[in-house]
Order: C-alpha cells, then structure tokens, then sequence
C-alpha cells in the first residue's frame, strides 16, 4: 500500500487530481474518520418514518443507524450496535418498535421518552442483579447517538461532530436549490414526499465518482446519448426536457455544486410536460400557475442536478430525486435511490412521476444503467500500477470563474465547466486535512 | 375467431407452458431481443419489487407495492420496446460489448386458479424459478435468483405473456445495473 501524502493528491494550480484518490484504502480510511464523521450527512426522509415507533435502518459513512420516530414522534439517529459486543442490533430494514433487543446477549435499549431521558438509552440487561451485582452504570451505555440533526423539509441530515455549524450554515446559499427539489411545485415551501421504498444497489466504484458526476459534470451527456435517441422524457424526446438558462454553479468554499438556474425573477412562459397524459399535463399547469401567482418577481432559482458535500445528490425536476452514495471500501459503493412527489399531487401525476422515474434512474434506468458502466470501468482502469501513477484531468474552465450574483460565494464559468469538481476537491482536501470548523467556514460562505 | 380455437387442451398445457419459456430464454440469450418482444402481449405488467429485510409477522410488507411503491421495474409493453431499441442502438454503453447472459427456468407448475379475479378467460397463470447468469468484459459476473408468477394468455398467435411479476431473491442489489430481462 502506498502512503501518499495528502497535499500531493489534489493539485489546484494545476486542475488535477492524483488517481490514488479514487482507489487507495489508506486514503479511504482517511476519508472515513476526517469527512463521514465530521461533515452533515444525509440519513434519511421522514417519509421512512410516518408514525412513532418507526425505523428505518440507514447508513452514515460505513456505520449502520437507525433513524426513528420515538414514542413522542421526535426524530432519532442512532448507531445500529450493541454497546455489549457490537452486534447489529437491529436487522431489519424497517418496521415499528420503541425497544431493540440484542440477539447476542440480550440488551435491551428504549426510545420511549417515558422511560428514559435519551433516546437509545439501555433498559434492560439480563442478570443485571445476579450476573453484575447491580453494578452496571446504565445510563453510561446507552446507544451512540448522532451530536446534531435536522429534518429539514422532510429530509434527515445528521453530523457526529458536536462542533459542527449548522446544517443551513453547512448549506449556504446550496440551500435554495435544496429548496426548489424540495419545496412544492406550486412554491409552497416543502410539500414533496418520498415515493415508497429505496433503491440500494452495490458498485465496485469509489464514492466520489458517483458525487462528482452530478455536481455538473454535464460533459458526460454523450454517455447518455442511447436514450436520448430512444427518447424516454416526459415531453416524448430525449431523456428530459431541458433546463432554460441552465449554467453550473459552484459553492467555492463549501464544495457544493449543481447545474440549474441562477437566481432570477421572471418565470419563462410555461411550456407543457405531459402532452400526452391530460390530468397530469393540467395538473403541471395549475402549480405553474399557483407557483407565478405565489412568488410574484420574487428571487427564485432552478435546479437540475447538484451535489451536496459530501455524498448527497439531488435532482430537482426530471427526475426529481434524491441519489446517496454511501462508501463501502475505496473501490466499492452503495447506492441508494429515493424518489420525490408532491405529496398532494393527484395519483395519475404521482403514477406518472413514478413511471418515469423507474425507467429513467437506478440500476434498470436506461439513463443511469450508462453512468454505472463508466463509474466501474474508470475504476477498475484506476487500479493499474502504471494507471495510478496518471493524475485525472479537472482543467475545463480553469481561471474563468465569475461571482453568481444572488448567491454568497458561488461562481460560475458557464454552462460545461470542471470548475465545480475542483472545488470539491479542494473541500476535500480541507476536510481530509482536519481543518478546524472555522477554517473550513469562512466568513462569507453562509 | 371461436371460443374452441382457443380452448386450452389441459394434458399437454404443462409441456406446452415449459416450451414457451425455454423459448423465451434462447430468444433471449441469443439476443434476439425483437423476437422476444413478439411473445409479450400488449397488455403486460412487468413487475419487479424491491424485496426487504421485515419481521417474520410482518410479511406483508417484505416486496414493495405493486403500482404504488418502488420497483426494480414496473412498467408495460412501451417501456420494454425502449429498452429493446436503447440495446440496438450499438451505444447503450452498460451492454456493449454485450453481456453473455444464460436464463435457467425451473420448478415450473401450472397454477390452479378458477376464482383469482386476475385471471381472464384462455389464460394461465404459472410459477417459476429463475437462475440468471450474467458476465460482461472479464470478470464481471452478476447472479440473479429468484421467483416468477407468470399469467400467459392464449392468442391466434400462440401464447403471449400478459403479466410477469419478478421477484429477485436479493434486498440490496448485487449487480451494478438491470440490463437483463427475466
């Protein structure tokens, strides 16, 4: 195993970046200890979790949690391991308790806030008087919980770091175009809901890859040129309507990026969707019209595709969903897909939603079966001794930013630009360094 | 058409049933994918939930819904012709070069089901099991194990498959893309 040094990985002066980034373990356990349990990550929709007593078992980094509705319907993170001896405590993928008991040797934990103080906290410990004399401090080993968490709009984000900022800090300006995939498409704040059921599916790729390729690398849109002939979007052409005005736009300082609209005030003239379902195609129209009404010359963006630091992409309009990409080792990645609607919609928009969504992402999307193919392969091809040795290439649009104006800290080059990677990359770096919290949020980022 | 011309001759349905699905299968496996296209009726669902991992009495909730939640796939006769040209189009980079996929049908039995309101008159509905072996490039090899339930309907054309569920013996999938048919 090598032991690369880090500043030698990410070169910014000269848009490269070392391929032992992608394929090295040793920069994989890095990544593990100075980013997934330090940055905010995603953990899940409260949509997995519509009454008390529910869980969701999800991942943070590579550690298991569940994330719980307790008995007085707060939200709960915490780590999916026995504090006896580390079994997994909790095996299934979902399902409604307020007490996890451990198969191994029987500890019992409670998120019933009548019975105990913290969610998690140990409750029952077999032979507690006879084995150990009532001496076991209970409260002491209770389950790890996550330092922060946040349901914002109806998605779950957590941090194990109690310095962290706050997950709007963390976001900065990113957070509008969060907003526009998740605000109501007739622009009520929030509104959207998790279609039932998350798509997880194994690649031996690194993490990054999958990360990378929403943060606008529309350079990549020939992969995809199959479909585009085949013609599967929602309008009948291509694989999705376009994007009016769209540029990339990079969150410098916070790693965040997206492809998507600047800030702007005036909406286009609507242009119809669904030509060929006419409730649904009606229905597109109605929040069009609410949305015009609603936000009048009000600032507003618009968002295809984007990533959030780390491991988090979102697409906001076709498909409208929600992409994690949670590391497994540095050649191999979990994916996960959730998928967005407007909660109230009427059930042929929902059903069409649904429809297009299936065909388009996951691992039988003919959009995004093309991307696993060039995640695996440019992998794989990284692994070679010599291979190795060859920096990848981030040098599109280089010294050509521009500010956003609207957004604090963002800049752009244009519609193709590598601009955002690097500046992920250079994120990347400050967290695999162990920048404190104020060198990582300067001011004038949030 | 008379309602005898498609009345369907119970002692040799079972052999019949098993030949249409071998057939399937070499179509398939040949990449004939044009041809299988023939053998689905126009009405098909082609249904492939999510399985997850639920308590024991919570049994009902182990494959995600039909028509409502998630799949691998749900979709009809438009969407399986789109994958079909997506593959001809030389492009579709995730199986070119092609894959070499073998589809193994076994365990196949001939449902009994004169009160089940999803079966229509000249159909039959049948149980499956299916081993699908998939190997791209060098190493990459995917096994998908599963179940099938099967409705085929009796045409002037022979028979044609009106609705096929898929259910895959796998929660996380362990393949990195869907490119096969079942």
């Amino acid at each position: 195993m090598r032991q690369p040094s880090l500043q030698s990985l990410v070169d910014t002066e000269n848009g490269t970046v070392s391929r032992e980034v992608y394929v090295n373990e040793e920069v994989f356990q890095q990544e593990l200890q100075q980013i997934f349990t330090r940055a905010w990550l995603f953990v899940g929709h409260e949509s997995m979790v519509p009454n008390n007593d529910d869980y969701f078992v999800s991942r943070m980094g590579t550690d298991s949690v569940i994330l719980t509705r307790d008995r007085q319907g707060e939200i709960q993170v915490l780590l999916n391991s026995c504090k006896h001896r580390g079994m997994r405590l909790c095996r299934y993928d979902h399902g409604n308790n307020r007490t996890f008991t451990c198969p191994y040797h029987g500890w019992s934990y409670s998120t019933d806030g009548r019975l105990v103080e913290q969610a998690g906290e140990l409750v029952g410990v077999p032979g507690f008087k006879t084995h150990y004399f009532s001496e076991l401090d209970k409260k002491e080993w209770g389950l790890k919980a996550v330092a922060k968490l946040v349901n914002y709009k109806g998605t779950i984000w957590a941090t194990w770091d109690e310095n962290a900022p706050s997950f709007e800090d963390y976001l900065g300006d990113m957070k509008l175009y969060l907003d526009s995939a998740l605000d109501h498409r007739d622009g009520r704040p929030g509104g959207s809901e998790m279609i039932g059921g998350v798509q997880k599916w194994r690649i031996p790729c690194n993490w990054k890859t999958a990360a990378e390729n929403f943060n606008a690398d529309l350079y990549h849109d020939i992969s995809h040129r199959s479909v585009d002939i085949v013609g599967i979007g929602p309008g009948g052409k291509g694989r999705r309507d376009p994007t009016p005005n769209r540029v990339s736009i990079s969150f410098k300082d916070l790693g965040h990026g997206l492809v998507g609209r600047a800030p702007y005030h005036e909406e286009n003239p609507y242009s119809p969707l669904y030509s060929n379902y006419p409730e649904v195609e009606q229905y597109y129209h109605q929040v069009y019209d609410d949305r015009e009404k609603r936000m009048g010359n009000k600032m507003r963006v618009l968002h295809s595709v984007g990533t959030i630091f780390p491991n988090m992409a979102l697409h906001g309009r076709q498909p409208r969903t929600i992409a994690v990409f949670h590391p497994i080792s540095a050649t191999e990645t979990e994916m996960w897909r959730i998928y967005l609607v407007d909660k109230d919609a009427p059930k042929a928009v929902k059903e069409a939603a649904r429809a297009y969504y299936l065909r388009y992402s996951g691992p039988g999307g003919m959009t995004e079966s093309d991307d696993m193919e060039n995640w695996v392969y440019a992998t794989e091809s990284s692994t070679g001794t010599v291979a190795r040795s060859q920096n990848y290439n981030y040098q599109m649009g280089k010294g050509h930013a521009q500010p956003v104006p609207g957004l604090k800290g963002a800049v752009t080059t244009g519609e193709f630009t590598e601009e955002n990677n690097r500046n992920y990359y250079v994120r990347w770096s400050q967290f695999m360094e162990g920048k404190s919290w104020a060198e990582l949020m300067p001011a004038g980022t949030h | 058409m008379t309602e005898t011309s498609l009345s369907i001759d119970r002692p040799f349905l079972q052999q019949e049933v098993e030949q249409f699905f071998y057939r399937e299968a070499d179509l398939l496996d040949e990449r004939r994918y044009d041809e299988w296209l023939t053998l689905l009726d126009e009405d098909i669902r082609y249904w492939m939930p999510l399985a997850r991992n639920v308590r024991r009495d919570n049994r009902a909730q182990e494959y995600s819904r039909e028509g409502e939640d998630v799949a691998w796939f749900d979709e009809g006769i438009q969407t399986l012709r789109q994958r079909v040209a997506q593959i001809n189009t030389g492009i579709h980079w995730v199986e070119e070069p092609a894959s070499r996929v073998s589809h193994m049908i076994t365990n196949v039995r001939l449902i009994d089901t004169p009160d089940d309101p999803t079966v229509g008159a000249h159909e039959v509905k049948t149980r499956c099991r299916f081993i699908v072996y998939q190997n791209r490039l060098e190493g990459e090899v995917a096994w998908f194990v599963g179940k099938r339930v099967d409705i085929l309907r009796q045409t002037a054309e022979g028979w044609k498959v009106r609705r096929r569920e898929i259910y895959l013996d796998q929660t996380v999938l362990l393949g990195k893309a869907l490119t096969v048919f079942f």
